[in-house]
């Protein structure tokens, strides 16, 4: 159940964000900020091995008293960034790992579509339900 | 309570509002009833309709009265225009827009009772009067007859007057809104239309934005007599509203779509109600999206690429966000490509776009691409999540969400038909990953790892030596089938090479064959018989090969082991070629053509001479029988020595424990010349005394017979009656011969005293050539491992 959830292209600008409308939103973007770095450093760390042998899947970015915050690479750089409360302990590392594959899915769908050029900003209705659904999950 | 200054309009609006709640005629309007169902449709919260209430005064009174109820409407007007509720802002607003109400399902079924006819006049005015997207009924153009329920003649009266003047006062936002409305077809009731007159369309580019789907709010002017209009929305069949729309829509496009539209438009009008499928394509329609479809893709099975799908729906000047949309919806398989299907579904989309259908939020039931299997399981998906999604259009969030869930519940089979689906269908797009099981898997490489190792028959027929060259070089470059036969030619080869071998051992010079025996599929060793048989094969035809012996005018001489050093040389000298011997020994005496099955003679003999292995000994028992055979004919032909050594060999090759056979061959292979003599004579001696059929002459006997007694001394295995033959040539030349033979036997004795010089020397040429083959194969054999050891590393 994602509090927040961001696409960002590879040149570090979003391509999608969006909060949920509970909590004050800049601090969400502010937090999505400072996660890519984390981001590409885990993606340096690993970039020594070939690309096939990084997995997609970051994990936990890094943890704050409130929130958590998971990242996702794909191969084209393009990295899904994904706030979760932290009070949902229930949520385990394969449900991260499927809601970011959900995501993953849903964009390259947003891909597929010759009206979208890279590097827009999403507005596809399909990926905005998709990010609902899971936002709304838990709740 | 202040006094209501209403306009003209207002009046007239009121008061049919008033006479709508004024069931009963009494002149009051009770608090609940018609009145709050028409507050509520002017969905204000309900707070505000509280206040509303309270501040006309009705809660005071109990009812609403023309006043209050008039009040309360220009509250209602106040409100929704957004000003505060304050009794002053009654009369100070000014040109409040009429109260809009929104007419819900329920209303619009006890309106549509008491229809009116009046549309006719009010088709400028009606064109806003548009029920929400819930309501089936729509307000049709003037074309439409609604159905002539009328509860009041006065409100038919009313009518003509109030829908005219609405429009006037209705501020230019309500086109818009009105606009919205036609612009909403939500899916449900996409199919009734929007009949907006056609000059209303004009003002409305297609950049109209998406509406609203949760704005179903009225225009001041759309319901002017409220319970009219509502009721006006009959069930009559959309076809006419079409037919309306569609005209209107015509002006508006200049695109190709223009023409699209006029026939569709054309077509919705024929076709009958379909309130049930308002996405449906008609045929016509149809036809006409394929022909679009022919035009960028000649194949009506294959693909229409993304990028040229964009140009061709770009031209239709809807906006990229609604494109966008469009695909999403109508590319069913998300695979970048529009298959036939697919394109009349975007282009139907593209149509109702610009004919001012909102687009759903998914794909209609009729649009989906025909699955073959799966089809009436997706309308039966589909067609719940339609109708639940129709029944809201005014709440689009919750509308969505039943639909969605109906959508998810179809979707994972209608993905799983498309792929069916797709199976069926010839792909031709690069692009489609479902099909990919369809593609060819690339033929294995059989032989990888084959190494096909030389096909060698061992036999000693010349044919089978050529085919053994052919198949050989053929091997080398020839590909995979090629090494299974080979394989297969080997492995039968190797069964003819190891009794080949082994005869050829009994035949020839033995180290290169004797390691044969250890036989592998190994090329090398198979190359070195290959050239072993080669040689030989080279050696048995031309005679001439060989560099020229010593003169060996005696054709005791050629029978001798002469012949067979030139085989035993023509081996040393096919190994020489593979590499392993590398002097050549010295060439015996060419065995003359005569002399020809002589070698087969004398093979033996050589092989029992130089043959040091046993392995090979047995094997030459059995052969003794064959020249023996020989040595029967070489008897006759030969000198009576020859005949006796001839007939001493086929003794001892019938009678094995002869030790004086055995002797002879055993001196031999010591290779010691100081006994050959004596071990020939003796292997005639006793081969002439066992045999009392040789037609010898008597003389040679008694020399024997000496030599038997010497013979009979040394016990050995008559496989060497080779050598007795060989012996018996030589003892054809001892002393002990009787010298009546004369100079025969003389030169006999020297020839064959060199012939036993030359057969030591070839002993010793031969066990040396043995011991150098058996220290070659042994470096081989280490070379080979320590390749083996490197090629592990190699390959990290």
């Amino acid at each position: 159940m994602a509090v927040c959830v961001a696409v960002i292209a590879k040149e570090n600008y979003p391509l999608y964000i969006r909060s949920a409308p509970t909590e004050n939103e800049l601090k969400f973007h502010y937090m999505v900020h400072t996660s890519l770095d984390v981001v590409d450093e885990k993606i340096s760390a690993m970039g020594k091995a070939l690309v096939d042998q990084r997995e997609l899947y970051l994990g936990l970015l890094y943890p704050t008293e409130d929130y958590k915050v998971y990242g996702y690479v794909t191969n084209s750089k393009v990295k899904f960034v994904m706030v979760v409360d932290s009070s949902n302990t229930a949520l385990r590392d394969n449900e991260i790992r499927s809601m970011f594959r959900k995501l993953h899915n849903s964009y390259t769908d947003v891909m597929c579509n010759p009206f979208y050029n890279p590097g827009d900003r999403i507005q596809s209705r399909a990926f905005d339900s998709m990010v609902t659904s899971m936002m709304i999950q838990v709740c | 309570m202040e006094g209501l200054t209403l306009s003209d309009a207002e009046q007239k609006y009121y008061s049919d509002l008033f006479s709508y709640c004024d069931i009963e005629s009494t002149k009051k309007v009770a608090a609940n009833g018609r009145v709050l169902e028409l507050f509520r449709a002017a969905q204000l919260p309900n707070d505000v309709v509280l206040q509303i209430m309270e501040l006309c005064g009705a809660t005071r009174l109990g009812y609403f009265g023309r006043s209050q109820f008039y009040i309360a409407l220009k509250l209602v007007a106040v409100a929704q225009s957004g000003f505060p509720l304050r009794v002053e802002s009654i009369n100070t607003v000014k040109d409040l827009p009429l109260p809009r109400f929104v007419a819900s399902k329920n209303e619009q079924e006890s309106r549509h009772a008491a229809s009116y006819s009046s549309d006719s006049e009010n088709q400028g005015s009606y064109s806003g009067v548009i029920p929400p997207p819930p309501g089936r009924g729509q307000v049709k153009k003037g074309s439409v007859s609604h159905d002539p329920v009328q509860p009041r003649t006065s409100a038919d009266q009313q009518e003509p007057a109030s829908p005219v003047v609405s429009p006037q006062q209705s501020p230019p936002t309500s086109p818009h809104t009105w606009r919205k409305h036609n612009r909403h077809p939500s899916g449900g009731n996409s199919e009734r239309p929007l009949t907006g007159p056609g000059p209303f369309w004009s003002p409305f580019g297609e950049a109209q934005s998406g509406s609203s789907a949760g704005d179903a709010v009225w225009s001041g002017h759309s319901p002017p007599p409220p319970q009219e209009n509502w009721v006006s929305f009959a069930d009559t069949p959309p076809t006419s509203t079409l037919l309306t729309m569609h005209p209107a829509s015509v002006q508006d496009q200049t695109t190709v779509r223009t023409v699209a539209s006029a026939t569709t438009a054309n077509e919705i009008r024929r076709q009958s109600s379909s309130y049930d499928d308002p996405w449906k394509i008609t045929d016509e329609q149809r036809q006409y999206y394929v022909n679009q479809f022919k035009t960028i893709q000649p194949d009506l099975n294959g693909f229409i690429p993304g990028s040229a799908a964009k140009e061709f729906f770009t031209k239709s000047k809807l906006p990229i966000l609604e494109l966008s949309h469009i695909w999403e919806l109508s590319d069913f398989d998300k695979d970048g490509a529009l298959t036939l299907d697919e394109f009349c579904a975007a282009f139907h989309l593209v149509v109702a776009r610009k004919n001012g259908y909102d687009l759903p939020e998914k794909l209609p039931e009729s649009l989906m691409p025909k699955l073959i299997d799966l089809e009436d399981s997706a309308d039966v998906g589909d067609q719940p999540g339609e109708v639940g999604y129709s029944g809201s259009p005014a709440e689009a969030p919750p509308s969505k969400s039943p639909s969605m869930p109906s959508l998810n519940q179809t979707w994972p089979e209608l993905n799983q038909s498309s792929e069916q689906w797709e199976t069926f269908s010839e792909r031709s797009s690069s692009s489609q990953t479902l099909t990919q099981f369809d593609s060819n898997i690339a033929p294995a490489d059989p032989d990888t790892a084959i190494v096909h190792p030389v096909p060698i028959r061992m036999t000693p027929s010349k044919i089978h030596m050529q085919e053994m060259e052919l198949k050989r070089t053929g091997s080398d470059h020839t590909n995979p089938t090629s090494p299974l036969l080979v394989k297969t030619s080997d492995l039968s080869e190797e069964s003819k090479i190891n009794s080949s071998v082994k005869f050829a051992s009994g035949n020839t010079v033995a180290d290169g064959y004797s390691s044969s025996d250890s036989f592998t599929s190994d090329p090398e060793q198979l190359g070195n018989n290959v050239t072993h048989q080669r040689s030989h094969s080279g050696t048995s035809p031309d005679n001439t090969a060989p560099p020229p012996p010593p003169p060996r005018p005696q054709p005791s001489h050629s029978r001798s082991s002469s012949l067979d050093m030139n085989r035993t040389f023509a081996v040393t000298t096919g190994q020489q070629q593979a590499g392993v011997v590398a002097h050549p020994p010295a060439v015996p005496p060419r065995p003359q053509p005569s002399q020809a099955p002589g070698p087969v003679v004398h093979r033996p003999v050589d092989a029992d001479g130089l043959i040091t292995h046993t392995s090979t000994s047995p094997q030459q028992i059995p052969e003794q029988p064959n020249f023996a055979d020989f040595s029967q004919f070489e008897v006759f032909a030969a000198s009576n020595v020859n005949e006796e050594q001839e007939d001493e060999a086929e003794k001892h090759a019938e009678v094995l424990p002869v030790e004086k056979a055995s002797d002879p061959a055993s001196s031999l292979r010591v290779a010691k010349t100081d006994s050959k003599i004596e071990e020939k004579t003796a292997a005639s001696a006793p081969a002439n005394v066992s045999k009392g059929t040789t037609p010898l002459a008597p003389p040679p006997k008694p020399v024997r017979r000496r030599l038997k007694s010497e013979d009979e001394l040394r016990p050995e295995v008559d496989e060497h009656t080779q050598k007795t033959g060989v012996l018996a040539a030589v003892l054809a030349s001892q002393p002990s011969i009787p010298r009546s033979v004369g100079k025969d036997k003389k030169a006999i004795q020297a020839s064959i005293r060199r012939n036993k010089e030359t057969n030591t020397v070839l002993a010793r040429l031969n066990s040396e050539l043995q011991q150098q083959l058996k220290d070659v194969l042994e470096e081989r054999i280490s070379l080979e491992v320590q390749l083996e050891q490197l090629r592990p590393f190699s390959h990290l």
